[in-house]
């Protein structure tokens, strides 16, 4: 792929953000808002993804009724590692999530019979049907390809077809959650942030408030996993080491904490650097291999973590006050 | 019974490596309230420092690992002069500081990968003779490591017993404020600590990389939450525990495989997801660790 004015390079871009759009919304409830330090949100977009393809490829059942059981699952999986730890000191909370996320991925790796082990889904659906438990959604893909040459014509391709659906639910999702964090719901979140003792005093249950903000959050990181095995119809334990988690974190703190308009920008700044420096190829990336660039991102998004956290811990758009610092 | 003592063993060998790194890792933990999560990139450059001296250079490894724990205490007190001081003085609070460990974690793993790539390297040591003590196997790397960390381990018993500035890391990791009125300067014993703990972190780093014959970047992340669960299985802050966690997790993990277990044992593959439940049922129960005395956590 060459320049910037490349259509399917920005289409590309562009549902990279949308799905860590969504992503990030769910890590942006868990810990903008409720202050809870999940570093182990990988898992329920890891769970999403593999719970929808398990049941499609081993159960045979309709793609969409998957995708709702893994969004069910994803949740349920949410209240089983909250209810032990939601309780605990921020800092316990993340390495205990941490290793939850590392757990999730041992078994993606291991229950080769279950989830296809290292190679990820193409061993799942054996040779031959490869990528076969999408098909729903490629006909889905391919209708909604139709309805669109109806408005942009020869421009309607697969990628700007794909970077329409991400973008409709991501944005959704976001309105949503404007309404539910601007709700009595999420004013008992933020005030759970801001001082768990006065929150309890005044008659709250802490305690199920986190536990509802940590599901949802799941549900939300699991629709961001269906999405991204839909994009990416091979996936393997690889794509949800804990590195994912952390990509959330630099977008939700580039945008802003509390921020959730700010998470799409986030997104876009991030994909722009993640996909820009694998697929731009001028000068000076040019002179760069492509194994060293990937090193190089990951340096740039390292210093873009301590750069947040050393000069604007409240991001783009947020508000220094809502920022977590106890 | 022979399958159990050679368990035994490779537990050691496993336990004294997060021993020593797990100290490190505990008193900043302890005095700094810093998770550094960059902790584990600081065995990795120690590897890789020895490696540099053993391979490139051709000297003997004993003067790599010297080397790799000159230079990781340079990284680990040039960091806390460049970086976490700074930082410090904005008044950043554990999340922050957290987030910020995270991201130094990145920068230094993929600079280490820039630099010396991702392919496995390994010492120019022959190491591989196999030593029959009974019913037990051990090669020979697996028994420099023990008799190394079991030096390293009463090393730092001592100092921390025994020396004044042992017991200043004591005092400053049991409460910083208490030890600044008695008089500690909290300053330079902070500086101390990172130095302590980042050699012992370059040296687990070279004793790993020697254990597990060959090596690369990533071996320092997978470490990583092992050495947290021994931390917090000892006690945040508290280095004895520490080295008792490592140990007492090496151990666990290694004897959770014996087949006369249920179920045949666990599984081999699934000893790292031992340590992990160890790690999330030890902050559930006993969130103050073995030694940790009960306080907020």
């Amino acid at each position: 792929m060459s320049g910037l004015a490349n259509v399917q390079f920005w289409a590309f871009v562009g549902v990279v953000a949308g799905i860590y759009t969504i992503f990030a919304l769910g890590l942006q409830l868990q810990f903008g808002f409720t202050g809870l330090l999940n570093f182990g949100h990988v898992a329920f977009m890891a769970i999403g993804a593999y719970t929808m393809a398990i049941l499609v490829v081993k159960v045979e059942w309709p793609l969409w009724l998957s995708a709702l059981v893994a969004i069910a699952v994803s949740m349920l999986f949410g209240l089983i590692i909250g209810l032990p730890t939601v309780r605990l000191r921020a800092d316990y909370l993340a390495i205990t999530t941490i290793a939850f996320g590392e757990i999730i991925r041992f078994i993606a790796v291991n229950q080769q019979t279950l989830t296809g082990g290292p190679q990820g889904t193409i061993n799942l659906t054996g040779a031959g049907r490869a990528s076969s438990y999408n098909r729903e959604w490629l006909d889905f893909q391919a209708w909604a390809q139709d309805q669109l040459e109806v408005i942009l014509g020869d421009h309607a391709t697969r990628d700007v077809t794909m970077l329409v659906l991400v973008w409709i639910v991501a944005i959704v999702l976001i309105i949503l959650l404007q309404f539910m964090v601007h709700s009595p719901w999420g004013r008992v979140l933020r005030s759970v942030r801001e001082d768990e003792d006065a929150t309890s005093a005044l008659g709250k249950n802490v305690f199920s408030y986190k536990l509802q903000s940590l599901a949802v959050g799941a549900a939300i990181g699991a629709i961001a996993g269906l999405f991204f095995a839909f994009q990416f119809s091979f996936f393997s334990p690889q794509d949800f080491d804990p590195l994912t988690t952390f990509f959330a974190y630099v977008i939700v703190l580039l945008g802003g904490t509390a921020k959730n308009w700010g998470v799409p920008v986030g997104a876009l700044i991030f994909a722009f650097i993640f996909a820009g420096t694998r697929f731009l190829d001028f000068w000076p990336l040019s002179e760069i291999t492509s194994a060293d660039r990937a090193f190089l991102r990951l340096i740039v998004v390292g210093l873009i973590l301590i750069g947040l956290m050393a000069f604007r811990p409240q991001g783009i758009f947020g508000k220094k006050e809502e920022m977590v610092l106890e | 019974m022979n399958e159990l003592l050679q368990l035994i063993a490779n537990g050691l060998v496993t336990g004294s490596i997060i021993a020593i790194a797990a100290i490190g890792l505990s008193l900043v933990y302890g005095i700094l309230k810093i998770v550094n999560f960059a902790h584990g990139e600081y065995l990795v450059f120690g590897a890789y420092m020895a490696l540099v001296v053993n391979v490139t250079w051709g000297q003997s490894l004993v003067l790599g690992a010297l080397f790799a724990m000159v230079m990781t205490a340079l990284l680990g007190i040039a960091l806390e002069f460049g970086l976490w001081r700074p930082i410090r003085k904005r008044g950043a609070g554990i999340v922050s500081l957290f987030i910020v460990s995270i991201g130094l974690a990145l920068v230094l793993r993929n600079s280490i990968l820039l630099w010396q790539g991702g392919a496995p390297r390994r010492y120019d040591v022959d190491v591989f003779q196999v030593y029959e003590l009974g019913p037990i196997r051990l090669s020979l790397s697996q028994i420099v490591v023990i008799i190394v960390a079991s030096v390293a381990i009463v090393a730092v018993g001592l100092l921390l017993a025994r020396t004044t500035l042992g017991k200043a890391m004591r005092a400053l990791s049991d409460s910083r404020d208490l030890a600044s009125v008695s008089g500690i300067d909290t300053d330079r014993i902070t500086a101390y600590t990172w130095i302590l703990g980042s050699a012992l972190a370059g040296l687990g780093g070279v004793l790993q990389g020697l254990v597990q014959n060959a090596f690369e970047p990533n071996m320092g992340f997978r470490l990583l939450l092992l050495i947290f669960a021994a931390v917090i299985l000892g006690g945040v802050g508290s280095a004895y525990g520490a080295l008792v966690g490592g140990l007492v997790l090496g151990l666990m993990m290694e004897v959770s495989t014996w087949s006369a277990l249920p179920a045949d044992g666990v599984d081999a593959v699934y000893k790292p997801v031992v340590a992990f439940v160890v790690l999330i049922l030890v902050l559930i129960f006993r969130p103050q660790g073995i030694f940790g005395r009960a306080r907020t956590v």
